[in-house]
C-alpha cells in the first residue's frame, strides 16, 4: 500500500505536468486543427532556458527558493510564449490555408529545427539542475511519506491550470479563443480578430509548457535536447484521452496519464513504461477517439 | 526519343558506370541512398498514392529485418530466400495493425502510427520473445549470395540494391496507372466519391497498407544482409520521418520526385559534412520554406492526361 501510494502522488506529479504540455496541443488543436509537432520542443527550450537564468541570475539566492522559482518561472514563461507567437507567425500562418499534411510537415520541420538548434547551443550531453534549490525533504500525510517537492509541483500545475480554466471563461479575450475554436468564420463575422486569437494561443500554450519544462528539470535534476520529443508524444496522448480540443479534457488526461503510467511501471513493467503510454493512445483512437470529455462531432475521426 | 527519355537513359548509364571511379565510401552513400529510395518508394504507395498519413514506416521495415536476422542466424536458411519470407512477415504484420485503424482520418493516423513504430522499438529492445537480442540486436548475418557468388563488397552491394531499385520502380510505375492505383488516387483526392463510386475505401487501403509494408519488409532483408548486424537504434522514429519527408519533400505520389527526394535528404548531408552540425538545422528550416513555396513537393506528379480517339468524322460533327 506503501508503494501504491507512493507512485499515486509520483503519477500525479508528473500527470500535472503533462496536463500543462497538454494544455497548449489541445488549445492549439481547438482552434487551428493542427498538431503542433513543435510544442514538445518549446517545452525543451522552457528546460534550458529555466535552467541558463537559474544559473546565470542566482535569483533564489538572493529573493529565497520560492519566491525565486516563481520570478523564474515567469521569465520562462514570458520567454517561451514570445517563441511560441514568432513559430506561429513564421512556420504556420503562411500555411493557414494550404493543406493539413503541408502544416503538419512545417510543424515537424520547426521540431527538427528546434531540436538542432537547443544541441547547437546547449550540446548534447545531459545537463544538470543545481539540486539543492529546494528542500528535499517529505512529509508524512496519513502515514504515507509524500516529496515536498511533488506536492508544490502538483500545486503549481493546479494553479496554473485553474488561471487558465478561469481565464478562457470568464474573460473576453478567453470567451473570443472559445468562439473561434467552435467556428472561425462565424467568429470572424462577429468582429473577433481570429489571427489575434490565434496568437494568444501560441503565447498561452508555449508559456505553459516552457514552464511545465523547468518543472521537469527541478524534479528530475536532468534534461536533454530530446526530451520533448517523448514528453510532447504523452502530453498529446494526455489530450486525446481527455478529448482533444477540450481543456478541462487536457487536465484530467494528464493527471490520468500521469497516474496510469506511473502504476504501469509499477505493477506491470518499468522496461514497457513508455509502450503502455503508447498503448493507451492507440486504444483511445480506436475505441473513443473523442476522448472521455470529448463531445461527439459529425464528422468522422 | 523523347528529351524525358533521352534524360532517363543518361541517369541509368552514369548510375551503372559510376561505382568504377568512385570509392568505398561513396559507393556506401549511393546504397544508403538506395535503400530509402526503395523504402521511400514503399512509403509512397500508401502515403503518396492513397494519402494516408502514415509515419510508421520504420517498423515494417524492422519487422523485414529482424525477420531475416532471426530465421538467418537461428535456421541458416540463405538470405536471399528470406527475402520473400520477410515481405511478408511484414505484411501480415501490416495487416493486423492497420486492420482496427484504417478508418482513422488524417492526422490520427499520423499519431497512431507513431505509436506503433515505438511500441515496435521498445518491444525490439525489450527483447520480445527472447528472439530480438534486446538493445545489443542480432548480430552474425549471413551476406547474400547469388548463383554462387558471395555478395560482400560496397561495391557488390551497389549493384544488387540498384537492380531492386529498379526493379521496384518499374513495378510501382505499373501500380500507378493501373486500376488499384487509380482507385487509391481517386481515394487520396476524394474518398467520399470515391466510396460513391463503388471502390471500397477501406479494403484499398488496407491493401495499400500491406504492400507498402511488404516491399519495406524486403529492403529490410538487404539491409540485414549489409549490415550483418542489426539492432532496435537504426529502426527508430527518426527513420520513419526520414522516409516521410523524402517523400513530401520530394513530391508525394511521384515516383521521379521520391527518387530525387532520397538524392537529395540521403546524399546531400553527406557532401556537406564539414557542417555536420548545422546540416539538420537547415533541414529543418528547409522543410518549413518547402511547405510554405513549394507545397506539393520538388517534382510533383503530372497531372493525368487522356487522349481523345474519335474518328474523325465525329470530331467535324462537333460543336
Amino acid at each position: 500500500m506503501q508503494l501504491f501510494f507512493e507512485q499515486l502522488t509520483n503519477g500525479l506529479a508528473v500527470g500535472g505536468i503533462y496536463a500543462l504540455i497538454a494544455l497548449g496541443y489541445t488549445m492549439v488543436y481547438g482552434v487551428l486543427k493542427l498538431i503542433n509537432f513543435a510544442h514538445g520542443d518549446l517545452f525543451t527550450i522552457g528546460a534550458y532556458l529555466g535552467l541558463t537564468l537559474l544559473v546565470s541570475m542566482g535569483l533564489t539566492s538572493h529573493l529565497g527558493p520560492l519566491a525565486g522559482i516563481l520570478v523564474l518561472t515567469i521569465m520562462v514563461m514570458g520567454l517561451v510564449a514570445v517563441i511560441g507567437a514568432l513559430l506561429e507567425r513564421v512556420a504556420y500562418r503562411p500555411l493557414r490555408t494550404s493543406p493539413r499534411l503541408s502544416a503538419v510537415v512545417s510543424a515537424l520541420g520547426a521540431s527538427i529545427f528546434f531540436q538542432n538548434a537547443i544541441m547547437l547551443i546547449y550540446g548534447a550531453r545531459f545537463r544538470v539542475y543545481p539540486h539543492d534549490i529546494l528542500p528535499v525533504t517529505s512529509i508524512t500525510l496519513f502515514g504515507v511519506q509524500i516529496p515536498v517537492m511533488r506536492i508544490l509541483l502538483f500545486t503549481a500545475s493546479i494553479v496554473m491550470m485553474a488561471g487558465l480554466y478561469f481565464f478562457v471563461q470568464r474573460t473576453r479575450t478567453g470567451t473570443a479563443i472559445r468562439a473561434a475554436a467552435i467556428d472561425q468564420g462565424a467568429a470572424k463575422l462577429m468582429g473577433i480578430d481570429v489571427n489575434r486569437v490565434i496568437m494568444y494561443v501560441f503565447l498561452i500554450g508555449p508559456a505553459l509548457g516552457g514552464a511545465a519544462g523547468m518543472m521537469v528539470g527541478l524534479y528530475y535534476g536532468q534534461i536533454n535536447f530530446t526530451m520533448g520529443w517523448v514528453y510532447g508524444l504523452k502530453a498529446f496522448t494526455a489530450a486525446i484521452l481527455g478529448g482533444i480540443g477540450n481543456i478541462p479534457g487536457a487536465m484530467l488526461g494528464g493527471l490520468l496519464l500521469g497516474v496510469i503510467e506511473a502504476l504501469g511501471a509499477t505493477y506491470i513493467s518499468l522496461a514497457w513504461k513508455d509502450a503502455i503510454s503508447f498503448l493507451v493512445l492507440i486504444l483511445i483512437l480506436i475505441f473513443r477517439p473523442t476522448g472521455i470529455l470529448g463531445e461527439r462531432v459529425a464528422d468522422k475521426v | 526519343m523523347k528529351p524525358a527519355t533521352l534524360l532517363n537513359v543518361c541517369i541509368v548509364a552514369v548510375l551503372l558506370i559510376a561505382p568504377i571511379w568512385l570509392n568505398a565510401y561513396w559507393v556506401e552513400v549511393l546504397n544508403s541512398i538506395g535503400i530509402y529510395a526503395i523504402l521511400a518508394l514503399s512509403l509512397n504507395v500508401i502515403l503518396g498514392y492513397a494519402g494516408l498519413f502514415h509515419m510508421g514506416h520504420a517498423a515494417f521495415f524492422a519487422i523485414g529485418a529482424y525477420t531475416t536476422a532471426i530465421l538467418n542466424t537461428q535456421m541458416g536458411i540463405p538470405v536471399l530466400w528470406l527475402m520473400p519470407v520477410s515481405g511478408l512477415f511484414a505484411g501480415l504484420f501490416a495487416l493486423l495493425v492497420a486492420r482496427p485503424i484504417i478508418h482513422l482520418r488524417g492526422d490520427y493516423l499520423l499519431i497512431v502510427t507513431i505509436g506503433i513504430v515505438e511500441i515496435v522499438r521498445i518491444a525490439l529492445v525489450n527483447n520480445v520473445f527472447g528472439l530480438t537480442g534486446g538493445a545489443n540486436g542480432i548480430f552474425g548475418i549471413s551476406r547474400p549470395v547469388l548463383f554462387g557468388y558471395v555478395i560482400r563488397t560496397s561495391h557488390d552491394f551497389y549493384y544488387l540494391i540498384f537492380a531492386f531499385a529498379a526493379v521496384t520502380v518499374l513495378l510501382f510505375r505499373r501500380l500507378e496507372n493501373s486500376r488499384f492505383g487509380r482507385a487509391l488516387q481517386y481515394i487520396r483526392e476524394d474518398d467520399v466519391a470515391a466510396e460513391g463510386s463503388g471502390i471500397n475505401t477501406a479494403h484499398y487501403k488496407l491493401v495499400a497498407f500491406i504492400l507498402g509494408a511488404f516491399w519495406a519488409g524486403m529492403v529490410g532483408t538487404i539491409f540485414a544482409s549489409k549490415m550483418t548486424i542489426i539492432s532496435p537504434q537504426s529502426f527508430t522514429f527518426w527513420e520513419s520521418v526520414i522516409m516521410f519527408t523524402i517523400v513530401i519533400l520530394g513530391g508525394s505520389g511521384s515516383i521521379r520526385g521520391v527518387l530525387l527526394g532520397a538524392f537529395l535528404i540521403i546524399g546531400l548531408p553527406e557532401i556537406f559534412r564539414e557542417f555536420a552540425d548545422t546540416r539538420m538545422l537547415v533541414f529543418g528550416a528547409a522543410m518549413v520554406l518547402m511547405m510554405i513555396f513549394r507545397p506539393r513537393g520538388l517534382l510533383p506528379p503530372s497531372p493525368r492526361t487522356y487522349t481523345l480517339n474519335l474518328p474523325p468524322q465525329s470530331r467535324q460533327a462537333g460543336p
